[in-house]
Order: structure tokens, then C-alpha cells, then sequence
């Protein structure tokens, strides 16, 4: 196996059937390998009947290639791609509840908030809530700089969700040509 | 039962059970349109149903009920699976109110064979009935095939319904057979062309395509010489002049060496596994690598392939053919001989003749293979029966071998013979187990009994867990653990189960027993009591390279 210096941090993007099970089944692709799953993210998309998951692992490409036809081959996926993070629009979202005599008390934390331009969406006397959304950089450093003000009671982030650069949506063709080629061959 | 008589199924291998009972209770007004062969334990079912669709091409389809029968059919749907068997399994699951509360013979079944099945379903409801089997069938026997379960809760086997036949061609997230670029035909059909020393692999898939025909006009075209994985040992005659022989750890010298001397390696719908490659570091590593297959998976999964060439191998080796100039490679094929000379002398020979004066397995199964003229269907166990089986039994027909490849199941090759019986009812059925695997599945004769299916089988008898005990021997300082047999009688465990059986103890009555038991009309036990040390050779040392094989031990 490769080393360690080889690996990345691949976004891989899959569209399947909503189906009960099926997520772990595309999950079970990864425990086989002892590839860890950083982030997963699964919602409905654009399509309807159609979910979408993002999941971020770190490995080397020969792997995540080999992840995501196994991915594929699963009955109920529809699609599935890998991506780097310069072929990607990725974005995440942080909630990070701090104790509000704590928070009031230090200018240093507001500034945090301000320079990142995060969203206070709850204050009470007991706690405040924030909200950020932004690169997962962003969200780790807000949480390292509130951490050490040492104002945080909770802390969560979403996993990743992703879009590509390119200007269309690759499923939508896919099925299109699916269905287009079956009525071909029903003629 | 009408879903499944309108999916072509005639032929059933089963168990009841009773969270099954209601769908046998229907089973029994079809008794007429449906077979239903009861076998003596849920995973000979599976294993039947294999040896069936293998044989036949047809899917296998078993009937088990709830909890411990539907696991018990687990180890025959990951063999279907690693196998790529075609075999739908419906097992009976508790009522749907009872999911999930522990109820008696209640097992979660879709969450434990989720990763050895092509497709499952837990069928909730009658309505789904219907389209739920259409699309088990489309799925196990499309593309590349697998196994399909099917949970069927009590309460979906009650229900009523109007029953609207469905049969699906379509599943819009599911490619059976991927598009073939056609610039892969080309650079294909130019890197043949070019290449001094060819050597081809041939695999189940040809078989699974039924692409034979356009196989043989391919490699004759040009010339190709051919190897051949273990289940794609009928593929080819074993006399055509361009077989070469097995590949893989116990197969033959020269297709072996010659991997690690071609130029240009052509593997056709097989997936590289690692009892073929041996280490992949030293593998093929100076050869141009041409995959044709039809999991888009396959491809660049264990080997790194230069060229892949998607598709139906039916069409696509048609259309490589279609480019390729002629050519003989004589020199080439010419050097494959001396290393099937050197096999020949130092293990075939001996192995066919010993000095010993009991017999060796490898002539128990050449004697076989020639007193059938060898035209009968092999079906294996696992261990030194089976390589030995494989190596010494000759084929000139297709569709003639039924073994437990990737996992390696031993007990599999009593309950797929029967299976085989029914799958094709035409041809002679030989079995070759060791005294190990015939006990996992020894409940069997029970079945052979009531069927009377005509089971040729074959005990080579040594006394030991054999490929192991060879294993001990070898690797482990002749530590034995654990692998001596203390036997039974089987002459009287045959006759118990009114089996005719005869034991060979020496060389010169095996003859006769052999027509003996080819002359019988039905089942029949031939117990051949072997050499009990012998070695299965040559070898390719586990982690070793494949051109650097053990011909002596």
C-alpha cells in the first residue's frame, strides 16, 4: 500500500435511488477497505427520487478510484464521481453554542464572529448560538480561536457538501441517455 | 408461485419452515408446473441451486423459511456471489409487525447478506410480489450474474392481491452491460497485432457470455495461445492446440511461466485473482495488459490494465476479431513445450504412475474422465480433490464444471451435483470429493436416495484433511493439527441410503468400478482409497511469483 504522503482528500459524490439500506451499502464499500469516512452528507437533490451523498475520505487515488466503481456497481446507485478540492464548490456549516457571560465579557470573541461573518441567531442570559457557514478551515478556526477564549459549550459541524465546476448536472444526462438508449432498443 | 412459473421456474430447492409455510401450502396446487426438490439441509439448497444454474445457465432458485434456514443458506449465496452465479433465494421472514422485536426465528437476513448479494428486498406486501421477483430475475441472470434475495414476510405470503404479470427489462440506476468504446477495440485489436508473444486468459465469462464460438475464432485467427482460469476450464477443449492449460497456483507449468515472458497478456472476463496472479509485484509486470470484461469494477481492481475493453465479450471479441490480421506465433507457442515437457516428466507422469501401489488420486480422475470419453460434467469439492480433479479430468463440452472457486466452500460439491442432475438431465454428473467435504454435506444422500438423481460420485478417500495436511507439510514442519480423518464405513452408510457403492482399494479393480458405476442407473458411490500423503504439484508458494513454480517438494 501506499504511504502515508500519498494520500488526499477526495470528495466523492454519489446519486442513488431513495431506498432503505442503501446507505449502508455505499458505507460498507469504505469499513471493507478501512477507509475512514471524514465527512457524509446525504439529502435529497435537484431530481426527484434521486438522493445525493457527499463523502470525504482521505486516500490515495488508485484506491478512490477503485471505491467509487464499487460504489457504481451497487444495484440502486445511479452515479457516482470523486473529485480534489480545486474541481469542487464545497461548503459546510458550524454551530457553535457559547456561554453568554463568557462570550459578552470578551470583546476578542465578537471580533471572531464579525471577521468570519458569522451569525448570532440565539442570545439568552445562559448561552448564545452561532451560526457559520464557509470552508472547513474557517469553521476550525473559529472554533480554535472561541476555544481558547474558552467560551464554548457546544460545538457541531455538518459534514461537506459539494457541487462541481462543471455546468451541467452529469446524472440528469445520464438517465436521460438511459432511458433514451432502452426505448432505442424497444423499437 | 405465478410470478414465478411466468419467470420460466420449474425447478425449486427447498426447505419449509414455518414462516414459509404459506407460500409451500401453494406451492403444492403447482406441484405439476414446479419441481420441488427437498434436500436435507438449507445451504446443500443453495449450493444445488448453484450447481443447477451453472450447468444450465438458467437461474437457481431456492425456497427456505425465516431465521436459521435463511442463514443457513448464506455460505451458497457469497459462493454464488464470488462466483458469479445467477441464483435467486426466497427466504420466509416473521410478520411485518413483528419486525425488529426479536421474534422467534426472526434474523435481520437483508442486513446480513447485503454485501454478498447483487440485489435484496424484504417484500412487505402482496402488491409488491409481482414486481419484486421480475426484478430479482432480471438482476441475477443480467450483466455480470449474482445472487438476489428475497425476505418475504408471512404476512406479503397471506395477503390477497390481483396478481398483474410483471417481467422488467429496465432499471434506470442499473447497467447490466456497459457501452463498448470503440477506440478500445482498436488499440486492442493494434496491440495484438504487434505483439510477438501473446498469451491469453480465459475465464468463466466467456462461458457466462456464451461467447464460446466467437472465442475460438479469435484466438485461431491469430494464433493466440490460451491459459485457462479453473472455472474456465471449459471453455476450450483440452485438446485444441492452443490450450495451454490452467493457470493459478496449482495449475499447469508453462501458461505460469509464459505470464511472466509475454508481451502482451489478454484476459477475457476473468478478475485476476489472487490464486491466479500469485504476487502481484512480480506479475505480468513486463507484459501490455488487454481486459475484456463486463463489470466496469474488474477493471484496474488487482492488475493495472493498458487497454479495457468494456462490453459483452460476445460482441466485443467479435469486433476485435473483425481487426486482427492472421498470424501463427509459431515460435512462441513452440516454446511453451518445454516446460509442458518438463511438467509432464516430473509430475504428470508420476502422478498418473506411481510406484506406489496404492492409488494416487490424479489416476483415479484421468480413468474417470476417459471411461466418459470425457464428455461428462465435473463437479468438485474443495482441496486437493478438486486441483487434482481439475488438472487430470479432460473436457471437450462446454458448461462442464461446477466448483466452489473464490470462496472455496467445501461441502459444495455433493448438493451441486444434484443440482446439476436437474440442470442437465442429459449428461453424465461425476463428483469428486475428498472424505472431508463429503461429510459437510453427507445429509445429502437422504436427497440422492429420494430423487434417485443419478450422481456419479467419487470419494478419494486419503484419510486426511488432504490440501491442508499438504499445507502442514510443507509450510508448517509436518505439525498435522488436526487434519486426520478417523472415517466412517460409507459402504454402509450408501447402503443405509439404498446407494449401490463399491470401495477400490487396488489399482487393478478400478476399472470395473468405474463401469460399474457408469453402467448403474442412478446414484452410486465409488470410494477410491488413495495414497494418503500425496502433494498436489506443482506449486506456487503462497506470496510467491507465478513463474517461479515448486515442481517438487
Amino acid at each position: 500500500m501506499n504511504g502515508i504522503m500519498d494520500k488526499t482528500l477526495y470528495t466523492i459524490i454519489v446519486h442513488s435511488e431513495n431506498i432503505t439500506g442503501l446507505l449502508n451499502q455505499v458505507t460498507s464499500v469504505f469499513t471493507r477497505r478501512q477507509i475512514n469516512i471524514e465527512s457524509l452528507n446525504v439529502s435529497s437533490s435537484s431530481n426527484k427520487g434521486v438522493h445525493k451523498y457527499t463523502i470525504t475520505c482521505c486516500t490515495d487515488e488508485e484506491t478512490v478510484k477503485n471505491v467509487v466503481k464499487q460504489i457504481e456497481k451497487i444495484t440502486d446507485v445511479i452515479q457516482a464521481h470523486y473529485f480534489t478540492d480545486d474541481e469542487i464548490f464545497l461548503h459546510e456549516i458550524a454551530l457553535y453554542k457559547l456561554s453568554t457571560p463568557e462570550f459578552t465579557e470578551c470583546p476578542m470573541a465578537s471580533k471572531v464572529i464579525r471577521r468570519y461573518n458569522a451569525h448570532v441567531v440565539e442570545v439568552n442570559p445562559v448561552f448564545s448560538i452561532v451560526v457559520l457557514a464557509g470552508m472547513s478551515e474557517e469553521i476550525t478556526s473559529v472554533f480554535e480561536q472561541l476555544q481558547e477564549i474558552g467560551c464554548i459549550l457546544q460545538f457541531v459541524r455538518s459534514g461537506r457538501v459539494a457541487i462541481t465546476t462543471s455546468c451541467f448536472e452529469h446524472v440528469n444526462e445520464f438517465l436521460e441517455t438511459r432511458k433514451q438508449k432502452y426505448e432505442e432498443s424497444k423499437l | 408461485m405465478r410470478a414465478l412459473v411466468d419467470h420460466g421456474v420449474n425447478t425449486i430447492f427447498g426447505y419449509p419452515g414455518g414462516s414459509i409455510i404459506p407460500a409451500y401450502d401453494r406451492l403444492y396446487d403447482y406441484r405439476d408446473k414446479i419441481n420441488h426438490i427437498l434436500v436435507r439441509h438449507e445451504q446443500a439448497a443453495a449450493h444445488a441451486a448453484e450447481g443447477y444454474a451453472r450447468v444450465s445457465g438458467r437461474t437457481g432458485v431456492c425456497l427456505v423459511t425465516s431465521g436459521p434456514g435463511a442463514t443457513n443458506t448464506v455460505t451458497g449465496v457469497a459462493d454464488a456471489m464470488i462466483d458469479s452465479t445467477p441464483l435467486v433465494v426466497i427466504a420466509g421472514q416473521v410478520g411485518a409487525k413483528f419486525l425488529g422485536s426479536d421474534a422467534f426465528q426472526e434474523v435481520d437476513l437483508i442486513g446480513i447478506t447485503q454485501p454478498i448479494t447483487k440485489w435484496n428486498y424484504q417484500i412487505r406486501s402482496a402488491k409488491d410480489v409481482a414486481w419484486a421477483v421480475a426484478r430479482a430475475f432480471y438482476i441475477a441472470n443480467s450483466g455480470r450474474p449474482g445472487p438476489v434475495v428475497l425476505d418475504f414476510t408471512k404476512g406479503a405470503q397471506t395477503e390477497k392481491t390481483e396478481y398483474v404479470p410483471t417481467t422488467i427489462d429496465f432499471i434506470r440506476s442499473y447497467v447490466p452491460v456497459p457501452d463498448t468504446d470503440p477506440s478500445s477495440i482498436k488499440e486492442a485489436a493494434q496491440l495484438i497485432n504487434n505483439s510477438k508473444r501473446p498469451l491469453v486468459l480465459a475465464g468463466q465469462g466467456i462461458e457466462l457470455g456464451n461467447a464460446q464460438e466467437e472465442f475460438h475464432a479469435f484466438i485461431e485467427k491469430a494464433q493466440l495461445p490460451v491459459g485457462c482460469t479453473m472455472l474456465g476450464l471449459s471453455t476450450l477443449p483440452s485438446n485444441h492446440p492452443l490450450n495451454m492449460g490452467m493457470l493459478g497456483m496449482h495449475g499447469n507449468l508453462a501458461p505460469n511461466v509464459k505470464t511472466n515472458e509475454c508481451d502482451v497478456l489478454i484476459a477475457v472476463g476473468m478478475r485476476f485473482d489472487d490464486r491466479v496472479t500469485g504476487n502481484l509485484d512480480t506479475y505480468a509486470k513486463q507484459a501490455k495488459i488487454i481486459h475484456f470484461d463486463i463489470d466496469p469494477a474488474e477493471i484496474g481492481k488487482n492488475v493495472k490494465t493498458d487497454v479495457a475493453v468494456l462490453g459483452n465479450c460476445k460482441n466485443t471479441l467479435k469486433a476485435v476479431t473483425a481487426l486482427l490480421e492472421k498470424n501463427e506465433h509459431k515460435e512462441w507457442i513452440e516454446s511453451f513445450k518445454e516446460y509442458a515437457e518438463e511438467e509432464d516428466n516430473k509430475v504428470i507422469k508420476p502422478e498418473l504412475h506411481p510406484d506406489d501401489d496404492t492409488m494416487s488420486m490424479g489416476e483415479v480422475v484421468r480413468a474417470v474422465s476417459e471411461a466418459t470419453n470425457n464428455e461428462a460434467v465435473l463437479v468438485t469439492d474443495v482441496g486437493q480433490n478438486q486441483m487434482i480433479s481439475a488438472r487430470y479430468f479432460k473436457f471437450s463440452k462446454e458448461h462442464s464444471i461446477i466448483t466452489s472457486g473464490g470462496l472455496g466452500t467445501m461441502g459444495y460439491g455433493l448438493p451441486a451435483a444434484v443440482g446439476a442432475t436437474f440442470g442437465a438431465p442429459d449428461r453424465t454428473i461425476c463428483v469428486f470429493m475428498g472424505d472431508g467435504g463429503l461429510q459437510m454435506s453427507i445429509q445429502e444422500f437422504g436427497t440422492i436416495m429420494e430423487q434417485k438423481a443419478p450422481v456419479k460420485m467419487i470419494l478419494l478417500n486419503n484419510n486426511y484433511l488432504g490440501n491442508v495436511r499438504q499445507w502442514q507439510a510443507m509450510f508448517f514442519g509436518h505439525r498435522y493439527s488436526f487434519t486426520p480423518m478417523l472415517n466412517p464405513d460409507y459402504m454402509k452408510l450408501a447402503a443405509a441410503y439404498d446407494i449401490p457403492s463399491v470401495r477400490v482399494m487396488k489399482r487393478e479393480d478400478l476399472p470395473a468400478a468405474i463401469d460399474k458405476m457408469l453402467k448403474t442407473d442412478g446414484p452410486f458411490l465409488l470410494e477410491a482409497c488413495v495414497i494418503e500423503e500425496g502433494y498436489v504439484m506443482p506449486m506456487t508458494p503462497p506470496g510467491g511469483s507465478v513463474d517461479k513454480m515448486l515442481l517438487e517438494c
